[in-house]
């Protein structure tokens, strides 16, 4: 069964910031539903392989020639801060 | 004669091409509807209506010239906003992206407007495409125009009200567990989930890319063929893309379905369905025997644990794809932090709201270490006994028929407190997401004063069968009701 100390851990493997009220829902809701995820433990699949992918595709090539791409421009106009080309971002160490 | 905006794309086509109207009056009247119905229904998130006026005085130029105009030529189109659109900011439904201006169209975009795509706006949706109901955008909750006390369904509900309102002519949407299917039977209306791969996906935000697709949402079979066969097709963009070039699905419609062998899944008629549902579902197996088909019980055994795989796998692809939400490159950002950690826990508080983040916390679970291969690992196997129960079903058949959804929309706040009853709603169509099959979602009655939809399952990229039957169906049943609150002036 889910425990809030796990809550807590998922939600920062996730770069999720919950508050209280959230830890306390999300505990309750993430059981329910892993409770109902339970079932297919239930089956014996030693022998199956999974499946990752509905349509068996292998790796798609092309040919490396140059193509028209986005201008420095066009890549750094949703950034929420750039300067001088550059992505901006608070301090990371 | 029926007011413009409530007759269906080829008809429309008709006219136009005949010049007896023109697509500005096409146009105006569509937009005079979404003036007098959109503050009810709130199918959209951000109008075009400067951009759908250019197309449509584009289109009208080509035809008086004589030139071929495009089959989306003055057609007025709702585009779900899970799809990038140049220029047209994007949101996804989500604050994360309430700013967010694509530099470039997805594709299925970009090949509309090369048949002159007439966008009215872009639609509203369950933020990310999780949610099956629409109540969870960001930004408000659409209503369903049968009945403005009940859901339109979802994710793409924004889409199928649209149409059902006469808000626009046909849509877009995309299907991750039935998000085209569900609110177009929930509407009354035609919604296709193409075969995996038909349809590319490049430029549609990505949720769960095994199971994404894009598709039609119209108000009759043969718009529904029309739509798909502009959409299909094989796109360098997108790796997953099948190849080749997609069929012309319009040819293939008549011809009826005497001979074909339709197979009732008995798992998908048992519990759960409400009496209407199981009458027009049931109405809907004779009336295809009178016209020729064979039907008998089907059998899909590992059905019971495809919504449990589904609610792990899903969940697992969207909080990997999600995690691209990080306040750097595009999207919210929430000022002030202290460091790049705190700047990105922030943002995505700030910026998801709480069926997103319930799902990342479920799929970040589901894929971390200790518990990947009891969950995870485990459900991409389940989802191999599923692909193994269709293919063993449709040996023996061509079609496979269910209802789209155990009930008719339900209620404006009904499930929103309750996640787990909301995804068992689900149960009818996410199957057909992990097998990677089509399915077509048709109108076959009413329970209630509100729609209910046929599901109709098929081999891989056997689109053709599907609209061929839906299409039978349709002509045998004339389904003719339209919504009744909004229906018309003065009411």
């Amino acid at each position: 069964m889910i425990e809030r100390k796990d809550v807590e851990y998922v939600a920062w493997l996730a770069r999720l910031e919950l508050s209280e009220e959230e830890i306390e829902r999300f505990t309750r809701q993430l059981g329910q539903v892993l409770e109902h995820a339970e079932k297919i433990k239930s089956l014996d699949t030693r022998e199956i392989k999974p499946t990752s992918h509905p349509i068996s595709l292998k790796n798609v090539m092309r040919d490396d020639v140059v193509r028209p791409g986005l201008t420095q421009e066009e890549a750094l106009s949703n950034a929420p801060r750039s300067e001088g080309g550059y992505f901006v971002v608070p301090r990371i160490i | 004669m029926d007011e413009l905006y409530a007759l269906k794309a080829w008809k429309l086509r008709e006219l136009l091409e005949r010049r007896e109207v023109s697509a500005v009056e096409v146009l105006e009247s569509v937009l005079g509807r979404v003036a007098r119905v959109e503050g009810e229904v709130r199918s959209y998130i951000t109008l075009t209506e400067e951009e759908a006026r250019s197309a449509a005085v584009s289109a009208d130029a080509a035809r008086a010239k004589g030139e071929e105009a495009g089959a989306a030529a003055g057609i007025p189109m709702a585009v779900k906003d899970v799809l990038c659109t140049r220029g047209v900011r994007t949101t996804c439904g989500s604050r994360m992206l309430e700013d967010y201006v694509p530099v470039y169209d997805a594709t299925v975009v970009q090949r509309l407007r090369l048949q002159g795509l007439t966008m009215v706006g872009k639609a509203n949706m369950d933020e990310f495409a999780m949610g099956s109901s629409t109540e969870n955008s960001a930004f408000f909750p659409t209503r369903n125009p049968w009945d403005l006390g009940k859901v339109p369904g979802g994710s793409s509900g924004g889409s199928a009200a649209a149409v059902a309102a006469g808000e626009a002519v046909w849509a877009l949407g995309s299907d991750t567990g039935g998000s085209i299917r569900q609110p177009a039977s929930f509407c009354g209306l035609v919604g296709l989930k193409p075969t995996y791969g038909l349809v590319s996906r490049y430029g549609l935000v990505a949720f769960a890319s095994s199971l994404d697709q894009v598709g039609p949402i119209t108000r009759d079979v043969r718009d529904c063929a029309t739509l798909l066969s502009l959409l299909a097709g094989h796109d360098p963009l997108d790796s997953t893309s099948l190849p080749g070039e997609a069929p012309d699905y319009l040819s293939a419609l008549e011809g009826g379905v005497r001979g074909l062998r339709v197979g009732v899944p008995r798992e998908l008629m048992q519990e759960g369905l409400t009496p209407g549902v199981r009458e027009a579902v049931e109405g809907s197996l004779r009336l295809l025997e009178e016209l020729g088909a064979e039907v008998s019980e089907a059998s899909l055994p590992n059905l019971d644990y495809a919504l449990s795989a589904y609610y792990i796998l899903a969940p697992a692809e969207a909080s990997s794809n999600l995690a691209r939400f990080d306040g750097v490159r595009y999207g919210l950002r929430v000022e002030g932090a202290e460091d790049m950690l705190e700047m990105y826990g922030r943002t995505r508080a700030c910026g998801f709201g709480a069926e997103v983040k319930r799902r990342i916390m479920l799929g970040t679970y589901a894929l971390s270490a200790g518990y990947y291969e009891a969950y995870y690992g485990q459900a991409q196997k389940v989802r191999t006994l599923i692909v193994a129960d269709f293919e063993k079903a449709f040996s023996r058949f061509d079609v496979l028929v269910s209802p789209t959804s155990p009930t008719p929309a339900f209620g404006l706040g009904e499930k929103v407190e309750d996640p787990l009853s909301m995804y068992l709603s689900d149960v009818c169509t996410i199957p057909v997401n992990l097998a990677g099959i089509p399915a077509i979602s048709v109108p076959c009655g009413l329970e209630g004063g509100l729609p209910v939809g046929l599901q109709i399952m098929g081999r891989v990229l056997e689109e053709a069968v599907l609209l061929r039957t839906a299409r039978a169906l349709e002509e045998a049943l004339d389904f003719r009701a339209s919504p009744d609150p909004v229906r018309g002036e003065g009411k």
